[in-house]
């Protein structure tokens, strides 16, 4: 799923100054699942902006409402109504999702109030933790499955650097795995230690943003 | 190991010598004076000086330009370059600038993530965005294309080959330590000529792994130069064992500068016994020195390990 992390409040408040009507909207999908930005994210927001307002002798209206998907035309289409109401949005779904609606209303102000920031996994109850940087050439199955693109803090194809920790942690994080001394085990275990010295050779990076913004094209699903 | 290049220290190596590098690392602002007086100092005791670049992700002068300041002062440098900052274009466009202003030996290195640069008093760039398009490896197998092949990494012709005697690190003592002796190998298969490794205080471990690499060969295929950093306290050395990865220092080594009476005078005898019990393991051909903006005392620390004069080849 696409992860994301409230911005401090007070980032957020500096933007809604000078306005009377707020819509807060969120995301019940991604945004949802990592505790960022679904409906009780939203009612909580939304209440703690309207204190915090009131408290800078700036009192705002705030409606709020939780689409099923933020990224969808068929869903934003719910805020026809609510929006007309509004001077500015404070969306807390997805950089997709922020983007989705003020294309959709762009005659209003949409603010972000998530920062995203990785396609990731629930590792346990509260921890998330980065899989994937959508690189645009998957290569997992020369590392054993586990991605050396998003988890290893510099990318490397051919690691693990000299960075290791005693415990197997990252040079850069003593809380992370160092992903190469993961790929070292997973491939020792199942006896093909010999895969790793292959060389692997400079990535081709131009199937993702490195190429220029990507666009994906299907022409059987076209009308 | 045929001579490729012509560096002093490829034939310092390849006529048997016990090589000695040394690190110079440039001062964080413009000033060639800093280097040219470092390169006072230090003239005679090494056969080549690797300049460090951007070392521990702190902004330095880089270490294009004080190579070519130390080659301008009649000493040969080692050009040290990351991956860290530079994508594949940057790379090898500063190889080739390099090449022409007469740098000839190169090490490839990982380097420190740019979070590593905000440490202790200095800010460093932490917010840095980080490149790594190659791979330290991939940035050695450049350099043989550039060499052998006389391509870029993209297979243009770069007209006529641009040579380099190619260096590369080596941590043998950080997890997967097994492992490790591998990815050695995969670095002289890319075209590793000669090896500066982690600093060396556990003369046992390092020497059993050393011995691995010497039973499968890998000490006749490259030149391996077994790092020493000179100490300068019991604190220093232990905060290395518990902070720097892959060096590990004994109890026994800290307790000794600890105890001493002259924790100065220690350092040098454990800096000189350090040289001399690395020197005599199987397969290691050299030594690069160390001594982290404290250059000064490295004469006196060659001298006494009886590494002086250098050859004259
Ligand atoms: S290799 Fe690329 S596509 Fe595959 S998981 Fe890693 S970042 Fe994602
Ligand atoms: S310690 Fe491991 S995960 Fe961290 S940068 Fe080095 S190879 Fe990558």
């Amino acid at each position: 799923m696409i992860i994301g992390e409230w911005k401090p409040i007070s980032e957020i408040i500096a933007k809604l100054l000078g306005y009377k009507k707020l819509l807060v909207v969120g995301c019940a999908t991604c945004m949802a699942e990592c505790a960022a930005g679904g409906e009780k994210e939203v009612e909580t927001l939304a209440p703690l902006l309207k204190m915090a307002m009131q408290k800078n002798g700036q009192p705002i209206d705030i409606i709020t409402k939780t689409l099923e998907r933020q990224c969808e035309e068929e869903f934003i289409e719910e805020l026809t109504p609510m929006a007309p109401k509004v001077e500015v949005i404070i969306s807390i779904a997805c950089g997709i999702g922020v983007q989705a609606v003020a294309e959709r209303f762009p005659e209003i102000e949409v603010y972000p109030g998530v920062n995203t920031t990785s396609l990731a996994v629930r590792e346990e109850p509260g921890l998330w933790a980065a899989r994937c940087e959508a690189c645009g050439d998957c290569i997992l199955s020369e590392t054993f499955g586990l991605c050396p693109i998003a988890r290893c803090a510099k990318g490397l194809l051919n690691g693990p650097c000299g960075g290791t920790r005693k415990d197997g942690k990252c040079e850069v994080n003593e809380e992370v795995d160092c992903v190469w001394d993961l790929i070292v085990e997973r491939a020792r275990a199942r006896g093909r230690l010999k895969d790793l010295l292959k060389i692997r050779k400079a990535k081709e990076w131009s199937n993702s943003r490195h190429g220029g913004p990507k666009r994906m094209l299907r022409e059987d699903l076209r009308v | 190991m045929k001579a490729k290049i012509g560096t002093n220290l490829e034939k310092v190596l390849q006529a048997g010598h016990f090589a000695v590098t040394v690190e110079v690392g440039p001062p964080r602002g413009g000033n060639p004076e800093v280097i040219k007086k470092k390169a006072g100092i230090l003239r005679g005791i090494a056969d080549a000086y690797n300049v460090t670049d951007n070392q521990t992700a702190v902004v330095r002068m880089s270490s294009l330009a004080g190579a070519k300041i130390l080659y301008d002062e009649g000493l040969e440098p080692v050009m040290q370059m990351t991956v860290r900052d530079r994508n594949r274009l940057a790379l090898q466009s500063d190889l080739l600038g390099a090449w022409a202003l007469g740098i000839r030996n190169c090490l490839c290195l990982s380097g420190d993530h740019q979070k590593a640069g905000a440490g202790g008093k200095l800010k460093g760039h932490p917010g840095a965005k980080n490149v790594y398009d190659l791979d330290s490896v991939q940035l050695i197998s450049v350099l043989k294309g550039l060499r052998d092949e006389g391509f870029q990494l993209s297979g243009d012709s770069v007209e006529q080959p641009v040579p380099f005697f190619i260096g590369a690190a080596w941590t043998p003592l950080s997890p997967p330590e097994d492992f490790r002796v591998l990815r050695l190998a995969k670095k002289i298969e890319a075209g590793a000529d000669f090896i500066q490794t982690q600093a060396v205080f556990d003369v046992q471990r390092f020497k059993q792994a050393v011995e691995k690499a010497h039973e499968m060969g890998l000490t006749e295929k490259t030149a391996i130069l077994a790092g020493i950093i000179v100490p300068r306290s019991a604190g220093m050395l232990k905060y290395m064992n518990n902070n720097v990865p892959g060096v590990e220092v004994p109890k026994e080594l800290i307790h000794r500068l600890r105890e001493a009476k002259d924790v100065q005078d220690e350092a040098f005898k454990v800096s000189v016994e350090l040289i001399e019990s690395v020197r005599s393991i199987p397969g290691i051909k050299g030594v690069h020195l160390q001594a982290i903006e404290a250059e000064e005392i490295l004469p006196s620390i060659v001298e006494k390990a009886k590494l002086l004069p250098r050859p004259k080849i």
